[in-house]
């Protein structure tokens, strides 16, 4: 495809993006009209003062924290489905996410009373820095164990059921937890578990942007070695990549991007699967420089559409975000098993 | 010739469950040379693919070391602009075209973001030239077939543009004509690039025809060569030496010298193949032991000798009459005549077949015993003859 036409299109992205912000930061419950959104945005302090309450400190770092988990988990998918070379790999299907929210399940339920998420987002931010913590290193462990496997078996399913078994134990694991807690703290953990973009304000956004920046820099920085290992590790290392370096960047990246959303997020299924095909199909290229942005500017488009259908128009009812994204992304999944062919190509 | 890697004391081999294995040792110092296409042979298991591994720095030696002119230790990045690799990895890439495979060989000189320059261009463009890939450049790589994919393959090893060049069994998966291209190829690239190519190969018969220099593995003593009784009655009787000589694990030198040294035999042999070192092929031998003489020439005669040996007939000498060797007028002669155009076989009692094999009443002497206008009858006339299946 010509440079300029992929520029083009990536410019196209971008002026989607800005669009899906505003509509974004304009549903809800009170529908506040674009024009409004604007008015409230560049001229703080005047106009309607309930207005734009909501939109500065309720709406805005919710569609923030939305471009900023649909950009990390994408690229994250990106990234796992190049290492791997599994078109199904992604935080979610590999047990990353588990991984992450037994880190926040851990942390959650262990305290007692004391460490209801109501009770660490009391503490402020260095009650979020923990449980950010916590998850990230939850999906850095379950990523390592994979990766090791992943160097024995070479075939895409039996990853995928080493994913689902991964699961099942941080699901096992959280639930041994949850046996033991009391009733508040485990309603805590499920509403947790639903998956939110609002709950995300003041010092643990500032905590998520800086964790994603890390995060999508060292990606951004890796896309090179990621072309290169779409060869295969033994051609990736007959041009000179350090294939053991490469691994602990994306294994760092992947952590830090999975961990922090999905500690701030709770776990957001099936983004990093679909994005990057999406781009892949968009750009019609496999040049990590290309599909790193575009994966990026569709996921945090992708997610913004997710969270304006989840406000379900003209009603009071807010769906969990996590329902939207499965009822999206899981037909992807189907769409890419029924097409075998294409599954085998990673091979 | 510009000396481009070195091997010194190299013991190839991996480590397993902390034991060490070794797969090669005591290897001679070998040597690629600018210009040259040595062919790596050795049958399965005897440790080529390792070897080329060792030397490409895919994974550690286990003593020695590998000089790359002149200089060892290599970091993988100076390492991948001295040495590019066809390996027999299947590459499919998730939405990959050929120009961006190609376009990957750049890597290790492309800057850390992966940008490519004007001379990047450039080398891509001679890399596609060189493989004569022109017309795929818009595929995507998994819509590619063996043979193509092989091509494309080497021509991203070209764009690398570094001196050595090496590929892992680059004919397996291809069919005839596109092996002979592939070896062609190669053979021609060596020479007009003046790269060093070292490539392992099953392909004795176009190694043996392209190679500068033959490397020869020999499998473990274990499945040592063979050279029992079979090995003995295609090659004659003048290898006796040089079947004990092969205890040596490894033999290099150039194809023609291996094959007169009786290497080959000694190495490949088994019961069920054998090395005819006149023709500088394989062929499965005969069942049978039956003996004959054959007389004639040019293309009848060589044609003539092929299905006899795939009768089960073994050749004991060409040349009747003034030949006495390998049991002299006794055998039975087929002799080939062309006459008037057309060749004519013609058969001729000897006295020494297998005892009642000759029908009674094949006289004794060099009496005719019957004239045959195609292969297929003389065969048909021999079976009756002789009782063979």
């Amino acid at each position: 495809m010509k440079v300029r036409i992929r520029r083009f299109r990536l410019g196209g992205l971008l002026l989607l993006l800005v669009l899906a912000f505003v509509l974004d930061l304009s549903s809800g419950s009170i529908r506040i009209p674009v024009r409004d959104i604007f008015h409230i945005l560049f001229h703080p302090g005047s106009g309607d003062l309930t207005w734009g309450f909501i939109v500065r400190s309720i709406r805005l770092p919710k569609a923030i924290t939305a471009v900023l988990a649909g950009c990390g988990l994408s690229v994250s998918g990106l990234q796992m489905q190049t290492m791997f070379r599994n078109p199904l790999a992604e935080p979610g299907v590999l047990g990353i996410t588990a991984g992450a929210s037994f880190g926040v399940a851990a942390v959650m339920l262990s305290g007692g009373s004391m460490a209801t998420l109501y009770a660490i987002r009391e503490l402020g931010s260095p009650g979020s820095w923990l449980i950010a913590g916590a998850a990230c290193v939850g999906a850095g462990l379950v990523m390592l164990l994979v990766v090791a496997l992943s160097s024995r078996l070479r075939d895409n399913v039996l990853m995928l059921v080493i994913g689902l078994m991964m699961n099942s134990i941080t699901v096992a694991l959280t639930s041994i937890w949850q046996f033991f807690s009391n009733p508040e703290e485990v309603k805590e953990y499920l509403l947790w578990t639903f998956g939110s973009l609002g709950g995300v304000t003041g010092s643990q956004l500032y905590i998520l942007t800086t964790v994603v920046a890390v995060g999508l820099v060292a990606v951004f920085l890796s896309s090179k070695m990621l072309d290169a290992l779409l060869l295969g590790e033994n051609y990736a290392r007959s041009m000179g990549l350090t294939v053991k370096r490469a691994r602990i960047i994306i294994v760092c990246s992947t952590s830090l991007l999975a961990g922090s959303i999905t500690a701030f997020c709770g776990p957001i299924g099936f983004m990093g699967i679909a994005v990057p095909h999406l781009a892949r199909l968009l750009f019609n290229t496999s040049s990590h420089r290309v599909l790193m942005p575009a994966s990026c500017l569709l996921g945090a488009i992708l997610l913004l559409a997710c969270d304006c259908i989840a406000q379900w128009p003209g009603t009071q009812t807010v769906l969990p975000i996590n329902i939207i994204t499965s009822l999206v992304g899981a037909p992807v999944v189907i769409y890419l098993l029924v097409r075998r062919k294409n599954l085998n190509i990673y091979r | 010739m510009v000396e481009l890697l070195h091997t010194r004391e190299l013991v190839t081999g991996y480590h397993q469950g902390g034991r060490r294995i070794v797969v090669s040792g005591g290897l001679p110092g070998l040597t690629i040379g600018a210009g040259q296409l040595i062919c790596l042979l050795g049958p399965n298991g005897s440790g080529k693919s390792t070897l080329l591994r060792t030397l490409a720095g895919l994974q550690p030696a286990l003593g020695g070391r590998v000089e790359i002119q002149g200089r060892s230790g290599l970091s993988s990045g100076e390492l991948a602009k001295k040495i590019s690799l066809v390996l027999t990895d299947r590459v499919l890439g998730s939405n990959l075209d050929v120009h961006s495979l190609v376009a990957l060989g750049r890597y290790p000189w492309s800057g850390w973001l992966g940008g490519l320059q004007e001379t990047d261009r450039v080398a891509i463009d001679r890399a596609i030239a060189s493989a004569g890939i022109g017309e795929l450049l818009g595929r995507k790589v998994f819509t590619l077939s063996d043979g193509e994919n092989q091509k494309v393959m080497l021509a991203r090893a070209l764009a690398q543009d570094t001196p050595i060049l090496m590929l892992d069994e680059p004919t397996a998966h291809l069919d005839l004509p596109s092996r002979i291209r592939l070896m062609r190829l190669l053979h021609r690239l060596a020479r007009e690039l003046n790269k060093g190519i070292l490539l392992s190969t099953h392909e004795l018969d176009l190694a043996l025809q392209v190679a500068d220099e033959v490397w020869l593995l020999e499998a473990d003593s274990g499945a040592g060569p063979a050279m029992g009784g079979a090995a003995g009655f295609t090659a004659g009787s003048g290898l006796a030496g040089s079947a004990g000589s092969a205890a040596g694990s490894f033999h290099k030198g150039t194809p023609e010298d291996l094959i007169l040294a009786g290497i080959f035999e000694a190495v490949f042999a088994r019961e069920d193949v054998v090395f005819d070192r006149a023709a500088g092929v394989f062929r499965i031998p005969p069942e049978g032991q039956l003996q004959i003489r054959l007389e004639g020439e040019g293309v009848e005669a060589f044609w003539t000798r092929r299905a006899l040996q795939r009768a089960g007939f073994a050749i004991v000498a060409e040349a009747a009459g003034t030949d006495s060797m390998g049991g002299g007028a006794g055998v039975g002669l087929v002799r080939v005549l062309v006459e008037e155009g057309r060749p004519v076989w013609v058969l001729e009692a000897g006295g020494a077949m297998p005892a009642g094999a000759m029908s009674p009443g094949a006289g004794a002497g060099s009496a005719e015993v019957a004239r045959f206008d195609s292969i297929a009858a003389l065969l048909d006339g021999l079976r009756r003859q002789t009782h063979l299946p």
